[in-house]
């Protein structure tokens, strides 16, 4: 790639931050060259980030309708998935989907919410009810 | 808490976390390496698609061999020594990262990206082997030098310590590394073209199908295939293949620009001709990579109900897979000086 053709394009995923990429000067020689993003890096990226909020949103309604344990929703607003998040409590995805059910969810004892706190690294309270609609976390 | 000590270093703005990390590294103990040079003489450049194992519900694509292969193939090709820690209590992990900062060492150390909070929250993803060196600390702060950043960063203890310590695939157990030896004298001559052969001998001749020039070739045959599949998860699977050429920190192309970069060094040190023709010649496949991830951006972007035609993908992924091929099979010739 040459330097003039570096894509310098503002892209909302960078947040005013800007990537080193390497690309050739007139006369051929290679040159460490900021870049503040390509549109077709945003898009890919924008795809990925619309995709994890729609999984939370659906999850929130899930909850909000009695379907899931709060578990469920604060699961995918922390961009995780099942197994991420059996990864990272080190628990059998099985017993996550069982704690996914609100009656279950609610008699889990203490060791266990906590393994799931500090997972998502959210407080007790937090972990235990849905946030206010449009608050977003991370 | 006593104020501790911080070592004169220079930060530098790079492309990719692990070569860079390396980079800052070697050239802060004296030994002055760029980081296309440290790319390059690692022997990382790979591609890998493995539809079996998943990250985040999609198969793994990789421009580069696994994480850590940047750091032990210079230890290996160079003949350079790191000392490496890991940890399982969080709070020894601290610790010794304390202790080592008081001696006035600069640490590299493995953290997920998604827990460090001076990246964009666009940027937050589950990734846990991102690279940064820890150079200092002021009062609760670590001070950082992230080679992806143009800045050097503050990351409170705790935040760093949630980075370390995450649990999962590729969990960094709280890594830390840094130089016990680096050799005074390095055979350039030597080492370049034996790296380069390696190199393009692991991309041409993989025993499995998913790696090398191979992996190219199935993940582009998987393209063709998307018609047959949910048609929002054969965009998503589109929009992947894009972040991971793009977004994750390859200096573009999927590292075959940093590649090419390498190859033009080399070819200078070595004051070789071939190796500057396939610098030029590396840099028309990057090229080639970026046209590829446009028109797949393209067709991420068509409406609902409008089809998507996957053989014009698929063919320009294996028409990249030839020319890549090319690269190689004239890099194998290159002899030493």
């Amino acid at each position: 790639m040459e330097e003039s053709k570096v894509p310098q394009d503002n892209i909302v995923t960078y947040a005013n931050n800007r990537k080193a990429m390497y690309a050739t000067d007139n006369s051929g020689h290679y040159n460490v060259v900021a870049s503040s993003g390509w549109e077709v890096e945003e898009e890919a990226t924008m795809q990925a980030v619309h995709e994890l909020d729609r999984l939370a949103s659906e999850a929130y309604q899930r909850v909000l309708q009695g379907e899931k344990s709060a578990l469920y929703f604060h699961m995918y607003n922390c961009r995780m998935d099942l197994q991420v998040l059996s990864e990272s409590t080190g628990l059998f995805k099985w017993r996550i989907k069982r704690h996914f059910r609100p009656s279950v969810f609610h008699n889990l004892p203490e060791n266990i919410l906590k393994r799931y706190e500090s997972a998502l690294g959210i407080s007790p309270e937090e972990l235990c009810k849905l946030p206010k609609r449009g608050k977003k976390n991370g | 808490m006593d104020r501790q000590k911080q070592v004169t270093f220079q930060h530098n703005h790079f492309a990719h976390c692990e070569s860079g990390v390396m980079s800052l590294m070697m050239s802060h103990h004296g030994l002055p390496l760029s980081e296309a040079m440290v790319f390059g003489l690692s022997g990382a450049l790979m591609f890998a698609y493995i539809p079996f194992v998943k990250l985040g519900g999609m198969p793994l694509i990789a421009y580069r061999s696994r994480p850590k292969s940047i750091i032990k193939g210079l230890q290996k090709n160079l003949g350079i020594r790191m000392q490496m820690h890991t940890f399982k209590k969080p709070a020894k992990g601290m610790s010794a990262l304390d202790k080592l900062l008081e001696k006035g060492k600069i640490i590299g150390a493995q953290s997920s990206v998604f827990w460090l909070p001076y990246f964009p929250p666009e940027m937050r993803f589950h990734f846990n082997a991102h690279n940064l060196i820890i150079y200092g600390k002021n009062e609760e702060q670590y001070l950082i030098s992230d080679p992806v950043f143009e800045t050097t960063k503050l990351c409170a203890a705790k935040d760093l310590e949630k980075a370390r310590f995450v649990k999962g695939m590729m969990a960094p157990k709280g890594l830390l590394y840094y130089p016990s030896h680096i050799p005074e004298h390095i055979d350039y001559k030597k080492i370049i073209p034996k790296v380069i052969r390696r190199n393009a001998k692991a991309m041409l001749k993989t025993p499995v199908p998913i790696a090398g020039i191979r992996g190219i070739r199935a993940l582009a045959k998987s393209i063709g295939k998307l018609d047959r599949k949910d048609p929002r998860w054969a965009k998503l699977f589109l929009g992947h293949i894009v972040r991971m050429q793009e977004e994750i920190g390859t200096g573009g192309a999927g590292f075959r620009f940093i590649y090419a970069s390498f190859l033009q060094e080399a070819g200078s040190i070595l004051n070789n001709q071939d190796l500057e023709k396939a610098s030029r010649q590396m840099t028309a496949v990057g090229d080639q990579w970026r046209e590829f991830a446009l028109l797949a951006v393209t067709a991420i972007r068509r409406r609902k109900g409008k089809s998507i035609d996957f053989t014009v993908i698929r063919d320009k992924l294996n028409s990249v897979a030839n020319a890549e091929a090319g690269v190689y099979k004239e890099l194998l010739q290159i002899k030493p000086a």
